[in-house]
């Protein structure tokens, strides 16, 4: 291997053309860029909502009371519960086994007497479907701040004297805590991911396939030539599925956009140089395209739905899973749209994020090199 | 006929684990998957930096903060004295929330006031803001209930049924038995017609004695095959590394792959009849896996969708397998209760491949 890779302009633009031209030949490439993006940020965008309202659960009461009640009446009117009432216990509990009700909440016959006795038990229980972890501790805290709230209307003017502490909560970024204002720019970047996948994982590999590699091996062109036309007519593609991402999440979303459009091409295109040489390095590793799809299939998706941090806290995960991370470009990429979309000023952040990147970057495209092998065997 | 087609599986088979490479594939990523994604998917809050800005000088506060670092969730309790190194730990994510205590704060505790703290959270992670913020709430209303009364005051009591420490893995490992089966069953069927399609080879076998329909159960075997070897694994590692506890049975676990097996099988077929390439072949899998994943309610459930998207996720197959699995796992599902999720499943079978079939009929005549 010569020291400085020799580059041509001449054959990396012959490269290149070629390169187009095959894309455009194969509509497939044109639904990847333009169709693709559309209907996975739709239904990222619709289908992943970690705002919890509405809440289906079943409601027993089992005091006659007025007190019984009128806190039924509070649980009733909350809009984080739909609440179903009078029907049987069996059916509640085989609602909430096929996940048609999240939970049940019992207010029990000695409901009104321990209000009056007082005591550690409010009789009141609830029941909840533990499949579903998040939904339950949800509902467990809000039939208790429910219950809290209720208490205190009921107690005041009362003559016991109470301390109270509250907490005002202010959101900066994003003050009404709209969950879909961070999830967007994290689905943007698993999208971008998937799209980066199925533009490169299979070119390499098909060339093996159909022989024409041996062709281009037995011409002048540099290793490094070869693999600058892997990359650029793919990139520009992936502009374009980046435009088509950020016309829907703006435009149709309304998602606020309140950094810069310049740093987000800067990052966009330290992201999409990782992305395309992850592809780019299973193609040319594994030479076979069955492979190489069943590769790319397990290796852009699901690792940047779980790994990237859009949804799942990187640090409440274990260490090692944490150091795993780095790999995944798209932790990188999620964290620096979220910041981009949603803060005006520039934290240093995005620089750190955008070193990481070049070096994943140098990492999957170092590796592909040293897959092409330029040899016959 | 059965000869034949037995002869077509066999050689399917023989592709599929004949060389190491494609051996691998099929089996190192559910591997990797597997142990790895358990210990990232949970929503908790744990082991997080918040930074104090304290400016109170009194009791109380102190006897607060002792309280919040008491707590697991937050590892790190980091003390600042100027706004201007909060904000900064908020802006480059140093920290998961800022808490503001006013100079007022233990005076007007002990002048029976109401007291008040300010929390920030970081608007770019509101959720994990908002689930560490209801952590701090509760120590604050612990707090403020001993000081009044000496003891916690009655509340309501919390039985979390089926799951009671709400393990985020017990919701993760049956999902994805489900999950990533979906890989290698959508692979085997279409792009493995892809491939002989653009090797020519698919030709070969059309011309054989063997009619489409035939040659369909030849490739959906195989697919229904990997489903069942695949997710039986998933399974074994979650009940026997990851210790989930299994209530159903194993008959009716592999009974719900197969006929998970055949709907994802009739869909794969159903992308490989409508794709002359396998680059087309991997792009249609992919436009049908990633959807299917999020609208099956893996990651938020279903209920939380718009009313459209709800419907959409009743004609998914993963929305009902995940149903059955974690049914079988957790919820001691028994024969009739698989059966609602089952039927589903074979009804949308019985739509793509006779789909998959009329678009093959028509490549052959």
């Amino acid at each position: 291997m010569s020291a400085l890779p020799s580059v041509s302009i001449r054959r990396v633009w012959a490269l290149c053309r070629k390169e187009s031209w095959q894309i455009l030949r194969d509509p497939s490439s044109i639904l990847i860029a333009f169709i693709m993006p559309v209907l996975l940020l739709f239904t990222m965008g619709y289908g992943i909502n970690a705002d919890l309202d509405h809440v289906p659960i079943g409601l027993e009461i089992h005091d006659d009371g007025e007190l019984a009640h009128d806190f039924a009446q509070a649980l009733m009117v909350s809009p984080a519960f739909e609440v179903h009432t009078g029907v049987p216990r069996r059916q509640l509990l085989d609602d909430v086994a096929h996940g048609r009700l999240r939970g049940i909440v019992i207010i029990r016959s000695d409901f009104s007497k321990r209000w009056t006795q007082g005591g550690g038990d409010a009789g009141i229980q609830i029941l909840a479907d533990g499949v579903e972890p998040n939904t339950a501790s949800f509902i467990g805290a809000y039939v208790r701040n429910t219950w809290q709230q209720w208490k205190r209307g009921r107690q005041s003017g009362g003559e016991q004297k109470n301390i109270a502490i509250e907490s005002r909560t202010r959101s900066w970024f994003n003050p009404s805590t709209i969950s879909r204002n961070f999830l967007v720019p994290g689905e943007i970047s698993v999208v971008m991911t998937i799209i980066g996948a199925l533009l490169t994982s299979l070119v390499v590999a098909r060339e093996w396939e159909r022989g024409t590699m041996e062709l281009l091996l037995s011409t002048p062109m540099t290793r490094t030539e070869f693999l600058i036309s892997k990359i650029l007519p793919y990139y520009v593609l992936g502009l374009a599925a980046m435009a088509i991402s950020l016309i829907v999440s703006i435009g149709i979303m309304g998602i606020p956009f309140r950094g810069s459009l310049l740093v987000l091409i800067v990052i966009l295109t330290a992201f999409l140089g990782a992305a395309l040489g992850l592809g780019l390095y299973i193609s040319s590793a594994l030479r076979n395209q069955f492979n190489a799809a069943q590769a790319a299939l397990s290796a852009a998706f699901l690792p940047s739905l779980m790994l990237s941090g859009m949804i799942y806290e990187i640090g409440s995960m274990p260490t090692i899973v944490q150091w795993l991370t780095h790999l995944i470009s798209a932790r990188y990429f999620t964290n620096s749209l979220q910041t981009i979309f949603l803060v005006p000023d520039f934290p240093m952040q995005i620089l750190e994020n955008l070193l990481a990147l070049l070096l994943l970057t140098a990492l999957w495209v170092g590796l592909a090199a040293s897959a092409t092998k330029r040899t016959l065997d | 006929m059965l000869q034949r087609l037995l002869k077509l599986i066999k050689k399917e088979l023989q592709v599929l684990l004949g060389s190491n490479s494609s051996r691998m594939m099929l089996i190192m990523p559910v591997v990797f998957q597997t142990l790895l994604f358990p210990f990232a998917g949970t929503m908790e809050v744990r082991n997080t930096t918040i930074v104090v800005f304290n400016q109170d000088s009194g009791q109380a506060s102190r006897e607060f903060l002792q309280r919040l670092e008491q707590t697991q969730a937050f590892a790190n309790v980091v003390m600042v004295h100027e706004e201007s190194r909060l904000r900064d730990a908020i802006d480059n994510q140093r920290a998961l929330l800022a808490l503001r205590i006013g100079p007022g704060f233990s005076k007007d505790i002990k002048a029976g006031n109401i007291a008040s703290v300010q929390i920030v959270i970081d608007g770019r992670r509101s959720n994990s803001g908002q689930i560490a913020s209801g952590y701090i709430n509760e120590i604050l209303g612990n707090y403020a209930d001993e000081l009044s009364t000496g003891t916690k005051r009655p509340s309501p009591v919390v039985r979390n049924l089926y799951n009671p420490n709400l393990d985020f893995k017990w919701l993760v490992l049956p999902s994805l038995v489900v999950i990533l089966t979906t890989v290698g069953c959508l692979t085997v069927t279409a792009m493995s017609v892809a491939r002989e399609r653009e090797e020519g080879t698919f030709d070969q076998i059309l011309v054989s004695p063997l009619t489409p329909v035939w040659i369909m159960i030849g490739k959906a075997i195989p697919g229904i095959l990997v489903a069942i070897a695949q997710g039986s694994f998933v399974a074994l590692i979650a009940r026997w590394i990851f210790g989930v506890p299994f209530t159903g049975s194993v008959t009716l676990l592999i009974f719900g792959m197969a006929c998970y097996g055949l709907a994802l099988s009739g869909i794969g077929l159903f992308i490989s009849s409508l794709c002359s390439t396998q680059q087309q072949a991997f792009l249609g899998v992919f436009a049908f896996m990633a959807p299917s994943v999020i609208l099956s309610g893996y990651v938020t459930p279903v209920e939380n969708m718009p009313s459209i998207f709800r419907w959409i996720s009743h004609v998914d197959p993963l929305f009902y397998m995940i149903l059955v699995v974690k049914g079988l796992f957790l919820k001691d599902f028994g024969f009739y209760d698989v059966w609602q999720n089952i039927w589903p499943m074979l009804t949308m079978s019985v739509f793509t491949l006779s789909a998959a079939l009329y678009m093959f009929r028509r490549h052959v005549a």
